[in-house]
């Protein structure tokens, strides 16, 4: 069947309209799909006799209705957004990023290490010497399964779990022996721990009283690089190529292996900085317990926004406040934390099952609007 | 079984997609006892037209009469059940089962939930003995040569006691003699009454087979003409809307060797040798045609050539340079470019943009980037340029090209390639699924290329452009070269006995018993 293309003026604009409309579904209904699920969760909240009005209004309020739950809320967002830029990375390439949590831990051993070597830095060298050893230390934590991937064919979803349980085992190997803080073997606790990072790398709190911290202009700016990277720049140009056909880039000389390990290198050091900025900017010191989920969770971020890294910064505070406001609900309605996880999940599942969806209604439309002006394309 | 029909009429018939009005009140009609053709181009919407009728497609508009009587086919069921049925393609058969097996499907039988395999394979014999469809009903549907599975396809179409059969490009995966075999069988069909619709875009075939003709084109229909005394100039006038030029084949002028082929091996996808051993070469300002039924080694010879696909032994002189241990990349800096066979695959990104398509590979080249940033306003000046050059027809260079139609998609494909000013070219299937237009557009700048002295291989299944273009013709079955001719001084029938595999002389009786032989 041949397509034929409207080529007249007015038939352009009729075709930028089309692609306004499709613009907005795909951007509000990631957003249409978490309603969706609370809509389906008050159900299970009016089961267990909770107001669900009640409980949702304490999450709004707890996530968005205080400076310091706006606060809270933006510092889960922060590594929420570094985690789901670079799965928006490994994505465009055709290549599912599930290391985060491996890599987070990998970006704040890093970082921490960097920061308890060198603590006499001056503060504008040593954030930046942190972040970077963050980086490198999370992208060659990526590397790893990216370059199993490109040489032996390694799926890389289950390798990147895999690195993740490594990665773990590693930090509480670290955190009960070298890493672990000589003040508190010293008082007898052994908490598992660092020190505490010289004052030199920390990041400045930007409201007074909360810990949003200086990290989530970091990421803001890595939301924009990765854009420009990834439309603007001749090696986003193959990982998007590479991503769409990787028949017809093979074809056209792009190396296919090396874009996708490349891909998830870039991704892993994106999560690897999201841990750095969280030691330095939230804890200040390296401890268990550290990725809070954010490697998963930046996932469906991603997802949230579209895989595009704009879309991603919307996502991760929306989730940073779901995150934060699922919180405030449990402690105002006493309700069992296992429905809280639940109601995350079902977020997770719907908003990744309208994606599907939009497709078909864009699908659709596209045919409704198509059939209307069928004599106009056969004289063009 | 219904009993044989004798009047089909199709009155005014719409069916809409998006995007395209693909039958605009079309009326057809076909009686008993003649081959009606539909002819016209890639997209005209002959297929709609019948898969319609097959009961395939609901219709938007319009009605059906059988006999006089009005009809709704909501299945292909139903219009199985009033006699009329139609071969795809694409053959619909279960490779893994016999040909007895692959009849039976679908079909009720006579001892309820048992399948009654002897009265199926009886029936076989008895239809293959009326209409000299040779096949044996206990071979495997996978061993079997394409021209037999299309027979049983047509045995198929029989035993469920179609009246009416549509065959939907029948010849399109057929060496020229078993073309003639198939015609053989089809005027027999006809003589026992039955109604036949022939879909076709090659003007040949359709006068030499057909009683009517009707001309689509844009869904519309042109015209009916019988085929006896029918002008070929005002069919394809029909069809394409003007007359072609004629293309222009200057004088045959050699000069160095470009691309020479010394004893190549290679192996398919399964790791079966695919290429067993090939020489050829080109010359500059030569387009030499590679002839042979799909399937034959000629996507992996092409593979080979441009470097996606590694080759066993043998050596690629590009230029004189043996480039067969060489990268994609570094053939295509010494003067390599293809027209990749399957071109949405290998040839184009869907989903980017005609400017971001142009650049596939050029975009590393210091011409188009300033450092890692992509230069976009120089990128849309060349790309512009192209798209102005080779008449691609796009809305804007920003439109995905998934959007264009086959055509536009595969000039832009080849202006891309000419862009870089290569000295071999292999173009592959330029023109498969390329409306008329398009194709000789194609057709002429390959020659234009030729006459500026560029070393064209041209992979085509179509002989009627392998004969237009080529100045030798060399013919491939399973692998081989079996055999090199100049243009002039080789005809259709050496070339298709060589295309089913049979070299002159190796059988006495050549022509009446390929099939036999294809085993």
């Amino acid at each position: 069947m041949r397509i034929r293309l409207p080529r007249t003026t007015s038939t352009d604009h009729e075709h930028g309209k089309g692609d306004w409309f499709e613009f907005m579904l795909r951007t509000s209904f990631p957003f249409l799909g978490v309603f969706a699920a609370l809509f389906i969760s008050a159900f299970v909240l009016l089961l267990l006799k909770t107001n669900p009005i009640v409980a949702y209004g304490a999450m709004l309020q707890g996530a968005f209705g205080s400076i310091n739950g706006l606060s809270q809320s933006l510092v889960k967002a922060t590594p929420l957004l570094l985690v789901g830029l670079g799965v928006c990375i490994a994505f465009k390439a055709s290549v599912i990023n599930v290391g985060g949590e491996g890599q987070i831990i990998l970006g704040s051993i890093a970082g921490t290490w960097m920061a308890l070597t060198f603590p006499d830095l001056p503060k504008v060298v040593l954030i930046p010497a942190c972040m970077t050893a963050g980086f490198l230390a999370g992208a060659f934590w990526g590397f790893i399964p990216g370059m199993l991937k490109a040489r032996f064919k390694v799926n890389e979803i289950l390798s990147t779990i895999m690195m993740n349980s490594i990665a773990l085992q590693l930090l509480n190997f670290l955190l009960q022996g070298p890493m672990m803080d000589p003040e508190g073997i010293k008082a007898g606790t052994f908490l598992a721990q660092s020190a505490r990072l010289p004052e030199s790398a920390w990041l400045a709190r930007l409201v007074p009283r909360t810990m949003l911290h200086s990290g989530v202009y970091v990421a803001l700016a890595f939301a924009v690089a990765v854009y420009i990277f990834l439309w603007r720049t001749t090696i986003g140009y193959q990982i998007r190529a590479v991503g769409l056909n990787p028949q017809a880039s093979h074809y056209s000389g792009i190396n296919v292996p090396f874009n996708q390990m490349l891909s998830l290198t870039l991704a892993g050091g994106l999560s690897g900085l999201a841990g750095v900025i969280e030691v330095m900017g939230v804890h200040r010191r390296i401890l268990e317990g550290l990725t809070g989920g954010y490697g998963f969770t930046g996932i469906v971020a991603a997802l949230l926004g579209s895989l595009h890294p704009l879309g991603v910064v919307p996502a991760s505070v929306l989730f940073g406040g779901l995150l934060v406001g699922a919180n405030t609900m449990q402690r105002a309605v006493q309700i069992p934390s296992a429905l809280i996880n639940a109601i995350l999940g079902l977020i997770v599942l719907f908003v990744s099952g309208s994606a599907l969806w939009i497709h078909q209604i864009i699908k659709k439309r596209k045919t409704a609007t198509m059939v209307v002006s069928p004599t106009k394309e056969t004289q063009a | 079984m219904a009993g044989m029909i004798q009047r089909i009429e199709m009155k005014g018939i719409v069916k809409r997609f998006p995007g395209v009005l693909a039958c605009d009140r079309v009326d057809f009609d076909l009686c008993a006892g003649e081959v009606h053709a539909l002819l016209g181009e890639n997209g005209a919407g002959k297929s709609t037209l019948m898969k319609m009728l097959y009961g395939m497609y609901p219709i938007d508009e319009g009605a059906i009469f059988i006999d006089g009587v009005e009809r709704r086919f909501r299945s292909p069921a139903d219009a199985l059940d009033a006699g009329i049925g139609m071969i795809h393609q694409h053959f619909m058969l279960v490779p893994t089962m016999t040909v007895a097996q692959n009849v039976a499907l679908g079909q009720k039988s006579s001892k309820g939930f048992v399948l009654d395999l002897d009265r199926v394979t009886e029936r076989i014999c008895q239809l293959s003995a009326d209409y000299g469809l040779k096949v044996n009903p206990h071979d495997l549907v996978g061993h079997l040569s394409v021209g037999e599975q299309q027979r049983v396809e047509i045995i198929k179409a029989l035993s469920h006691g179609a009246s009416v059969i549509i065959l939907d490009e029948p010849t399109a995966v057929l060496t020229p003699q078993e073309v003639d075999d198939l015609f053989v069988v089809l005027r027999k069909m006809v003589h026992e009454g039955h109604g036949l619709v022939f879909i076709s875009h090659k003007l040949h075939e359709v006068t030499a087979l057909c009683d009517r003709i009707t001309v689509l084109r844009d869904g519309r229909r042109m015209g009916t003409r019988p085929a006896a005394g029918v002008q070929r100039n005002e069919l394809i006038k029909m069809m394409v809307g003007r007359e072609l030029k004629a293309l222009e084949h200057r004088g045959y002028t050699p000069g160095i060797e470009r691309l020479s082929i010394r004893d190549l091996r290679a192996s398919g996808d399964r790791g079966v040798e695919t290429i067993a051993g090939i020489n050829l070469a080109v010359q500059a300002g030569e387009i030499l045609g590679i002839a042979g039924v799909s399937g034959n080694g000629q996507l992996e010879l092409a593979e080979c050539l441009i470097g996606v696909r590694k080759a066993d032994s043998g050596n690629i002189l590009l230029n004189g340079a043996d480039v067969a241990g060489m990268s994609l990349n570094e053939r295509i800096s010494r003067g390599m470019a293809i027209i990749p066979e399957e071109r949405m695959r290998d040839g184009a990104v869907n989903d980017f943009s005609v400017l971001e398509n142009v650049f596939l590979h050029d975009h590393k080249d210091k011409a188009f980037r300033q450092g890692i940033f992509l230069d976009f306003k120089k990128m849309a000046v060349h790309a512009g340029k192209l798209v102005h050059d080779f008449a691609v027809k796009t809305p804007s260079l920003e439109t995905p090209i998934k959007n264009l139609s086959g055509g536009n998609i595969q000039k832009l494909i080849m202006a891309r390639e000419l862009s870089r000013k290569p000295t071999v070219l292999i173009a592959a299937q330029p023109t498969r699924g390329v409306d008329i237009g398009a194709s000789e557009y194609i057709h002429q700048r390959l020659l234009v290329q030729r006459d500026a002295g560029m070393a064209i291989l041209l992979i085509s299944e179509d002989l009627d452009e392998l004969y237009e273009l080529s100045d030798r013709i060399a013919v491939m079955y399973e692998g081989q070269i079996m055999g090199i001719f100049a243009r002039q001084d080789t005809d259709i029938q050496t070339l298709g006995l060589l295309m089913a595999g049979i070299k002159p002389g190796d059988s006495p009786k050549a022509g009446s018993l390929i099939a036999a032989c294809e085993d």
